[in-house]
């Protein structure tokens, strides 16, 4: 019965609207096909993943599974086990503090050297490109580095505080100050970032809007406060957004600075997980380390959402 | 608007059948058919290692009869890798472990016993078999292991008129004599790693410790004497962070006059030292007793492939790196120990060091020879506890008797 085979007899049969349904459907169909390598791409290497995470996170599965197969399924194990670490309420707690001072650093710095970028002056665009450089630095260099300068005898970091008499500060080798010390590091390597992102987000914002201000009063910081802070709202949760997720699993800088030590000072959700997974080759229970991750991920991936629409409105 | 229709419609259809065939792709096996052909890893990617072992492997290869495809794989990366061999079985004919990790492999049913093969162990001391066992069972062998001892820099020491120390209380005493405004008595290893571990063993263990019982008597003074020394100020605090690499540095920039380490470092230190070094055993807690160090070093094993023949060639070249000649050979090459005595006696006529290295490998023990596949949790208690004593965190008592509970 098909079209091309009799198509003068086929022709008089179709009446105008189930010429326009087949239209439709077809229409449907391809709009399905344009989606299709999106949703198979995202479904191999995001969904599939996520799903082997998930079930992983309920399995037995370490270095045995490899040789036999086998990964019994054992409930939820994995977490009770998680949660009975004996380091995890320490690891929460510092991947929190890791968080929120990083963030923390990082945003208020950028968002600084943003402000300043947006002036007028000779070499800008060079000092813009250099204020990159940390990121294009692979990081397990940069941290390699870092932990030279923050050595406590004979680090740069210490010398140069020493000319101030200032005594030597154990950065990387006291666990009062270790974290701090990651901390410090960890803003370094997010400033090119938030002010690249920051940056962008103040271009966007026409002139216009300080010179009308400018007449009505509006300079220093009432300009930043009511032209710069809500035009570039949208800019600022998506920048926090990302950093939020980023440095929640950031584990590279860590485990080069001071693989999660002294004495577990530095150690957090995710350098636990890495540790329980690829240490000690449980990967079950490393999965259920990193599902606890995506979880606190998630939520501020949903107050993120949650803030955006209701600006919107 | 048709013809874009069209050409939209086109794209479409082309796109499915090309997603598809890629994630159709199968991968083919891995590695060679040829029935003579051995698939070996190991993780010897620095020179001199690099070059010596591949020099005995193809010796070994040629008396043998077959062809050998090596995979060198950098050291932390080897265990997951092959891992990942396993799962995929494309494990190779011949694999090389760190003699910790073997016990877990061996464990899990991966390897097969040398016993299988009637692989000569004759002349093989009775420590390095240890390491290479799993429950009485052979499952690898060392053909060169190594050990750490003490080094320390003669110039510094004859200046000031200070022999090496022998026991605790002289290495306390030297160390705190030794140590200046920019120099340091006394250095080791106390990273949050394996390595930190390793280097605490020897302490833990010439006092009578041991790993099934870390939070006893003599565990918990072998972690007393270093934390007193960091207390002291003759050993840094950023021991904590320092791994052996950074502690040898320390040593060869003369920040620190005394340093455990091991033997792999004297090419590095003929070259780079610019003062005379010695080598002596790890200071033992009262006169007379036994330095017991670790036992370091790597084992040749045959992983359980599908092929028995192969698996036969596999332990046929083991045994030929395992001959005297070959075991000098690898020796002498990368400044390790031969596993036979008789032949570590020969090479311990070479040098002072040498003969120190001979001597505390001798005596050295294995340290999955008691655990087993649960040594590396308590590796992990072990280092754990070193770092908050060394931190002031918690005293030596507190802090293994923490790290012990994490293990029961």
């Amino acid at each position: 019965m098909s079209a091309v085979a009799t198509p003068v007899e086929t022709k008089p049969v179709h009446r105008p609207e189930s010429r326009r349904v087949n239209h439709r459907r077809r229409d449907q169909i391809i709009k399905w096909m344009f989606m299709a390598p999106a949703i198979l791409y995202v479904a191999l290497f995001f969904g599939y993943p996520i799903v082997q995470n998930f079930l992983m996170s309920f399995q037995s599965y370490t270095a045995e599974t490899f040789f036999t197969d086998e990964a019994p399924f054992i409930g939820f194990d994995n977490y009770v086990h998680a949660f009975n670490n004996p380091i995890f309420g320490q690891a929460m707690l510092n991947t929190g503090l890791f968080t929120a001072g990083s963030i923390a650093g990082q945003f208020v710095i950028g968002m600084a050297i943003a402000l300043f970028f947006r002036r007028r002056f000779p070499l800008n665009g060079l000092l813009r490109s250099m204020l990159l450089l940390p990121w294009l630095i692979p990081l397990i260099v940069s941290s390699a580095v870092w932990q030279a300068m923050l050595q406590q005898e004979g680090g740069i970091i210490n010398q140069f505080l020493g000319i101030f008499s200032i005594p030597a500060v154990p950065w990387l080798s006291s666990p009062d100050v270790a974290l701090t010390a990651v901390i410090l590091v960890n803003i370094w390597i997010g400033i090119p970032f938030n002010v690249a992102i920051l940056y962008s987000g103040l271009q966007g914002i026409p002139d216009e809007l300080y010179e009308a201000g400018e007449l009505d009063g509006a300079t220093g910081w009432r300009s930043f406060r009511y032209i710069t802070w809500p035009l570039l709202r949208p800019v600022v949760s998506v920048v926090l957004l990302l950093g939020v997720v980023y440095t929640l699993k950031l584990l590279d800088v860590i485990l080069g600075l001071t693989n999660g030590g002294p004495a577990n000072s530095t150690q957090t959700l995710s350098t636990l997980s890495y540790q329980v997974s690829f240490v000690e080759f449980d990967f079950g229970q490393g999965a259920a380390f990193a599902n606890i991750l995506i979880a606190i991920s998630l939520v501020f991936a949903a107050i993120y959402l949650y803030t955006n629409r209701r600006s919107a409105q | 608007m048709p013809r874009n229709r069209k050409v939209a419609r086109t794209l479409a259809l082309l796109a499915v059948p090309v997603l598809l065939g890629t994630a159709g792709c199968s991968t083919g096996p891995l590695g060679s058919d040829d029935p003579n052909t051995l698939r070996v890893v190991d993780y010897y990617n620095n020179e001199p290692s690099n070059t010596s072992i591949q020099h005995a492997l193809d010796k070994c290869a040629n008396e043998t009869g077959v062809d050998l495809v090596r995979n060198t794989i950098p050291g932390e990366a080897l265990v997951q890798k092959v891992l990942q061999m396993a799962s995929s079985d494309t494990l190779p004919d011949l694999l090389m472990l760190d003699n910790p990790d073997m016990a877990q492999f061996a464990s899990i049913g991966g390897l097969v016993p040398l016993d299988k093969f009637d692989v000569d162990t004759q002349g093989i001391s009775e420590n390095v078999l240890d390491a290479g066992s799993y429950q009485g069972e052979v499952y690898g062998l060392a053909p060169t292991v190594n050990t750490i001892s003490l080094f320390y820099n003669k110039d510094i020491l004859r200046k000031q008129g200070i022999e090496p120390p022998d026991t605790w209380a002289e290495l306390k005493r030297t160390a705190k004599q030794l140590t200046t405004k920019d120099r340091y008595g006394f250095a080791f290893s106390g990273a949050a790693s394996y390595e930190g571990t390793w280097q605490f063993l020897p302490f833990m263990w010439s006092n009578g410790g041991d790993e099934t019982n870390i939070d006893s008597k003599e565990v918990t003074e072998a972690l007393q004497l270093l934390t007193d020394m960091v207390k002291a100020g003759s050993v840094s605090q950023s021991v904590v962070n320092w791994g052996q690499g950074e502690v040898i540095d320390r040593f060869i920039g003369q920040k620190a006059a005394m340093v455990v380490n091991g033997p792999w470092n004297l090419p590095r230190l003929k070259a780079e030292a610019t003062f005379d070094f010695g080598v002596v055993p790890i200071p033992v807690p009262d006169p007379g007793d036994t330095s017991v160090a670790p036992l370091g070093g790597e084992v040749w094993t045959v992983p359980k492939t599908e092929n028995p023949d192969k698996q036969a060639m596999a332990a046929e070249m083991i045994e030929c790196l395992n001959t005297d000649e070959n075991q000098m050979a690898m020796a002498k090459d990368r400044l390790t120990i031969p596993s036979k005595p008789d032949v570590a006696a020969e090479y311990a006529k070479q040098s002072e060091a040498a003969e120190t290295f001979v001597n505390q490998v001798g005596g050295a023990r294995a340290r999955t020879a008691k655990l087993g596949e649960d040594w590396p949790a308590t590796a992990q208690a072990i280092y754990t506890a070193v770092q908050t004593a060394l931190t002031g965190q918690a005293s030596p008592e507190v802090a293994l008797d923490r790290a012990a509970r994490t293990i029961k």
